[in-house]
């Protein structure tokens, strides 16, 4: 009996054969990251085990994205004790405000996650790395204080839902289409403690960063990893990229799964994904017209430089709405620095945007552009519950950044085709 | 010890850790602050009323989103003895197991309690009771690995012992 992606990794992890669903296994850690709001508690347990040092000093990232830079008093301590912690260490991956990056973005950017290793941090969206074939797991501050002495970790081997989509993608239909619809059709919890693994030929077209959008959120179908089988477009990302040697692993075509869903996505429409769930998904056309008060187009979702070529071939010779604050946060310095480059931080200052320094800040509601009290946003970010952006009675819709610059231009809520031709 | 006895606060489905600790909250991790926001996005008015030993019972993948241990942290300080779910989103699971934050998983519990009912919980036989009914109902059983877990007050005292003895 074949084995799947998730398995076989997770066997190779574990100094085993093979390994099946619901087995508990010790696995080594190849990467384990932190940021600033969970590190903090990590290194503090870390503190009450009673080793010195880290299991692996080239082997630990930690991040100070989410409240950086500081926005106040406490989030700055935070960072500070990370960074004490860091230099104690010698910990070769801390990043400082200037060079980092949201953690998500940064990590593959930067070659330090690779095909068949498995990789945990404590930050939910940490399954991002599935998009290379990673087996990559979010986890809590205690069990970073735990991998970080040992270099090991318990998990259960999840089974594997398969989601093959067939087809093409329609204009200005990403990644992001991909997995909000997959979200509304699976619901929050349709695949809780699954690993979901994406195939298929409409995946095959996709770029990097159009799958990393789709292996970040697979969490918000509750999924334990969100797995892409590599291919030469994982290789070609690679190149030049990789910080160690890694050996790709994929599934066997006879390998059980729990479920297998085949979708047609030729016609998908772009997708956005209503308050308060990230399984409210419809079709644009459902809300089309919805007044908006500001738009965010960045985040480990998407924050890419493909999200802000789409965004910027929109916004290119066109203003945002009066009404509407347009927020871009690329996701990475380098990131910024290509955008830069390629002129669409230009387009974006014509179109009357905002441009951040990379930072998760608004995502999950700690700075730079928090809603007040009523307040309607569209973010391409990847949690629209209750409260995420801002006030109780704000209100987030999910989209892919085609969707997000058509809002913030058109006021309402648009779909990219409706703009027209720019004059 | 392993008996608890207290009070029902009623939650729904999908209980997301933004509604259990707002991240607007988390530049600290200090969890005496983070008690008085705990539940605040779900039920604001919930840290003014809840009272130490009080049980929550939701509904299902309780503690979804975000990986923030802050949020069963805050449950824990807050003072609530144990948290009764249809299921837990698998983070929270971990993390509460991880902390020793009391978990039990019973569908029919979690249809079964209303707002006010008097539980008994027995940890040790995963056992809840509604008092005034004498209606018993059995949590599904923590595997015996995690139950060692559970049983040494959580993973890092776990993990002493277990480098304690490489060494």
């Amino acid at each position: 009996m074949g084995q799947t992606m998730a398995e076989k990794i997770l066997a190779k992890a574990a100094g085993k054969k093979e390994v099946f669903p619901g087995e508990l296994i010790n696995a080594r850690i190849d990467m384990a990251l932190g940021n600033d709001i969970t590190a903090p508690v990590a290194i503090s347990e870390f503190g009450k085990i009673g080793v010195k040092r880290v299991f692996d000093k080239e082997r630990i990232a930690l991040i100070p994205d989410h409240f950086t830079p500081n926005k106040d008093i406490q989030s700055a301590e935070q960072v500070k004790l990370m960074r004490r912690f860091a230099r104690q260490q010698e910990i070769v991956h801390y990043y400082e405000v200037g060079r980092m990056g949201v953690e998500h973005a940064l990590l593959p950017e930067l070659g330090l996650v690779l095909p068949g290793e498995v990789v945990v941090g404590a930050d939910s969206h940490t399954c991002t790395y599935g998009a290379l074939g990673a087996f990559a797991t979010g986890v809590g501050s205690t069990d970073l204080a735990a991998v970080m002495a040992t270099g090991e970790l318990w998990f259960k081997v999840p089974p594997t839902i398969r989601i093959v989509f067939q087809g093409r993608l329609s204009p200005w239909v990403s990644g992001k289409d991909l997995i909000l619809y997959t979200i509304g059709q699976l619901g929050v919890d349709g695949a809780r403690y699954a690993a979901l693994e994406f195939t298929g030929p409409v995946i095959s077209e996709l770029n990097m960063d159009a799958r990393f959008s789709i292996s970040n959120m697979a969490i918000e179908a509750g999924a334990k990893a969100g797995l892409i089988p590599p291919d030469d477009v994982t290789r070609q990302y690679l190149e030049g990229r990789a910080s160690r040697s890694y050996e790709i692993v994929l599934g066997d075509e006879d390998a059980p799964v729990l479920q297998e869903f085949n979708w047609d996505v030729e016609n998908l429409e772009p997708q956005v994904s209503a308050p308060f769930s990230p399984a409210n998904a419809r079709p644009v056309s459902h809300v089309a017209g919805t007044e908006i008060d500001q738009v965010v187009i960045g985040s480990c979702t998407n924050g890419r430089i493909e999200d802000l070529r789409q965004a910027a071939a929109l916004l290119k010779g066109r203003k945002v709405h009066p009404r509407v604050r347009l927020i871009i946060i690329p996701a990475t310095q380098a990131v910024y620095l290509q955008a830069m480059r390629e002129g669409l931080l230009e387009i974006f200052a014509e179109a009357e945007a905002a441009i951040s320094t990379p930072t998760c800040g608004p995502c999950l509601g700690g700075h730079m552009g928090i809603l007040a009290e009523g307040e309607v946003a569209v973010a391409t970010t990847n949690r629209n519950f209750v409260g995420r952006m801002g006030h109780r009675q704000s209100q987030v819709y999910l989209a892919g950044p085609a969707v997000a610059a058509a809002s913030a231009v058109a006021g309402v809520i648009a779909h990219p085709r409706e703009l027209g031709e720019v004059k | 010890m392993s008996i608890l006895k207290g009070k029902v606060w009623i939650f729904g489905n999908d209980i997301d850790t933004d509604a259990i600790i707002p991240a607007r909250y988390l530049n600290t991790s200090d969890p005496s602050e983070l008690a008085l926001h705990c539940m605040e996005d779900a039920d604001p008015s919930f840290p003014g009323k809840v009272s130490p030993g009080d049980i929550i019972v939701a509904g299902k993948n309780f503690g979804c989103g975000s990986s923030r241990e802050h949020a069963p942290l805050a449950i824990k300080e807050a003072g609530i003895a144990c948290v009764i779910a249809e299921s837990f989103a698998r983070i929270f699971y971990r993390n509460a197991i991880n902390i020793g934050l009391p978990i039990l998983e019973s569908a029919e519990a979690a249809a079964f309690l209303k707002e006010g009912h008097q539980v008994e919980v027995n940890l040790d036989k995963g056992e809840i009771m509604e008092i005034s009914s004498g209606r018993r109902f059995s949590a599904v059983p923590f595997p015996p690995f995690m139950q060692e877990i559970m049983a040494k007050g959580g993973l890092i005292n776990f993990v002493k012992e277990k480098v304690k003895k490489s060494e």
